[in-house]
């Protein structure tokens, strides 16, 4: 794992610390007639580190596939750097994009899934190299490179030739990283990254991401290890049933949490020995 | 050491195929438990966790893998089988392997195989790409593509293709003539008479093609629908065009669910077009009725177009096995040997003598 501990790599990552405002106002998202999303905001600046918890089907997912607009809001808006994700405005309207804009609009933003998600008939060099060639039009012989060197950075560039089912889950999900990496997005979206893996998978996944908020990239992560989230957190944001209850630093949010049911649920999830 | 090795497997063979297990075996645990297991009225010889056997070392034995006799009782009789098939077929006349061999490569055999080999080629790749474009309309998320999709599938796979066959054939009795021009109105780009445009060649290409794309959209849709959601997601999320996620992505992952199907149903297609007979298209099969019917030699030409068509089936068989071998890269941790590779193996591991051992001895 000292691959991966080891400095920021290229000046890239340092330049995008002047990016990444994310701005989510008052998204609302209904699945038949449940009411997924009522009504969240949230703030994430430049470089910052957003890490939302919550029980489950309190709408966290949801709320991270808003961002990169796979999930289409009934209601709200959310914009990056003041540019809307997804729409355009028209006259007193937000039109949606066709889905080439939403596609250019997307390699800004990276995202992480639970299930890893990784292209099984292609090697992990593959999976890095493919949507710089096809999306960034950026030549192979350069993509190829600047993955070699993202695969150096999570601490697998000799699995280079591996394909996905030979490697495993915690591998799995640091080439998965580095995919979203080879964009060089300004955001990165994590979507319970550990929640897949063997207990003793988890960390090397984590001091990835770990490494990853301090490179100036903004990161939002719905996660449920509460010991990572404290770690590495700017802002803790505690979600359920579908709004944000309440949102702080990890002190705040851990120490001392105000609302009833954000107590409740750090009881049952943090374990009594866990001290901040 | 020899003779204990033997006695152990002698005394293995002879305790297996017995129900009550022998004195001698009874002494192993898991022999008691199933005993106890099996009559749980009776008392259990020994209480749990009390050791009455002697500690043995057995780290020197040799293991011995277990015989299976009826295994090669079994291959002799198979193998008498096929050598009587094998003895009869080559040996009665009335095969006239003669006359076989003469009208084998004869140039109209040869003409009629070129012509099944042409609709074969030409049908299954159109309807392929036919049935292709119609599993991506089912798919799509317009009900109109959705449902004419599906009337096509439903209209072409309950129709008998020998139906459809002769309709086409015949289209120039329903429609005199076919013309290209602006509908309700007397402007005609182009016109032609309907029977100069569908020729014999035209009706079974055209009957094929559409019979096939009606089963191969089935098959291709299948095969779209096993790949999991979250690699298009994953694509999406990624900026990669739609075309390029349907084309890199999720195909060469659905080829997995598609080839064996699909070469189901080229095999099944070289026969089926063995049905043209009927428009008097001389293909492989109608060729050989001809022939036979001049002739009387029926059994010998019929064995001809059987022997090509088995030839045809044969390479088929080989092409199917390296392509799916080919799109199994990395669904499998590690891919299966090929034929050659695993009859190297065989010989490396089997052969009569210890290679190893006699490479030791030089």
């Amino acid at each position: 794992m000292s691959a991966v501990i080891e400095g920021p790599t290229t000046a890239a990552p340092a330049a995008a610390a002047t990016r990444g405002h994310v701005d989510i106002t008052n998204v609302r998202k209904s699945f038949g007639s449940t009411e997924v999303l009522k009504g969240v905001s949230l703030t994430v600046p430049p470089g910052g580190v957003a890490v939302i918890v919550g029980p489950s089907g309190s709408g966290k997912s949801t709320l991270l596939r808003t961002i990169n607009h796979l999930e289409k809001v009934d209601g709200g808006y959310i914009t990056i750097d003041g540019q809307l994700v997804g729409y355009q405005v028209r006259g007193n309207k937000l039109h949606e994009l066709r889905e080439k804009d939403i596609l250019k609009q997307r390699t800004d933003i990276g995202m992480v899934f639970q299930n890893f998600n990784l292209f099984p008939h292609l090697t992990a060099l593959e999976n890095v190299t493919e949507a710089p060639v096809v999306a960034l039009h950026r030549n192979k012989a350069e993509a190829r490179k600047r993955a070699l060197e993202l695969l150096d950075r999570v601490g697998l560039k000799d699995r280079a030739a591996a394909y996905p089912r030979q490697l495993s889950g915690g591998q799995q999900q640091r080439i998965a990283i580095a995919r979203a990496l080879a964009l060089d997005p300004k955001i990165l979206l994590f979507d319970e990254p550990t929640s897949a893996l063997d207990p003793e998978l988890v960390n090397e996944v984590l001091d990835v991401i770990r490494e990853l908020a301090t490179s100036g990239t903004t990161l939002i992560i719905v996660t449920h290890e509460m010991g990572f989230a404290r770690d590495v957190a700017d802002t803790v944001v505690f979600m359920d049933e579908g709004q944000i209850v309440e949102q702080g630093s990890p002190q705040e949010i851990f120490a001392n949490p105000r609302e009833p049911r954000t107590r409740s649920f750090f009881s049952k999830v943090i374990e009594p020995a866990f001290n901040i | 050491m020899s003779s204990a090795v033997t006695t152990v497997a002698q005394s293995a063979q002879q305790s297996a195929p017995e129900p009550a297990p022998a004195s001698a075996v009874a002494e192993s645990p898991t022999a008691a438990a199933a005993q106890s297991a099996a009559a749980p009225g009776a008392a259990a010889p020994a209480a749990p966790g009390a050791v009455d056997w002697p500690a043995a070392d057995y780290s020197g034995y040799k293991l011995v893998p277990a015989r299976h006799p009826w295994r090669w009782v079994g291959t002799v009789m198979v193998a008498l089988g096929v050598v009587a098939v094998a003895w009869s077929l080559a040996t009665n006349p009335r095969w006239e392997w003669g006359v076989v061999a003469q009208w084998f490569t004869a140039q109209s055999v040869v003409n009629g195989l070129v012509e099944t080999l042409k609709l074969t080629a030409i049908s299954g790749a159109l309807g392929f790409v036919l049935g292709f474009i119609l599993a991506l309309m089912r798919l799509s998320a317009s009900p109109l593509l959705v449902s004419v999709s599906w009337t096509f599938s439903w209209i072409f796979r309950s129709t008998p293709l020998l139906v459809q066959m002769l309709l086409w054939y015949n289209l120039g009795y329903l429609y005199e003539k076919i013309s290209l021009g602006i509908p309700f109105t007397d402007i005609r780009f182009f016109e032609v008479q309907t029977t100069t445009l569908i020729s014999q060649f035209a009706a079974a290409v055209l009957g094929l093609t559409l019979n096939q794309a009606a089963y191969s959209a089935e098959i291709i849709r299948g095969g779209i629908l096993s790949v999991d959601q979250g690699q298009l997601e994953a694509a999406a999320a990624l900026g990669i065009p739609a075309w390029r996620r349907s084309t890199r992505i999720v195909l060469p992952q659905a080829m997995r669910a598609i080839l064996p199907t699909a070469f189901n149903e080229i095999i099944g297609l070289v026969k089926g077009t063995s049905i043209v007979y009927v428009l008097a298209y001389s293909e492989l099969f109608y060729t050989v009725q001809v022939i036979y019917n001049r002739t009387q030699q029926v059994l010998p030409l019929l064995l001809v177009a059987t022997l090509w068509y088995v030839a045809i089936t044969s390479v088929l068989s080989v092409f199917q096995y390296y392509i799916e071998r080919h799109y199994s890269k990395g669904a499998v941790r590690n891919l299966p040997l090929t034929p050659l590779q695993k009859a190297r193996k065989f010989f490396a591991t089997h052969a009569p003598v210890n290679l190893d051992r006699a490479k030791e001895g030089r």
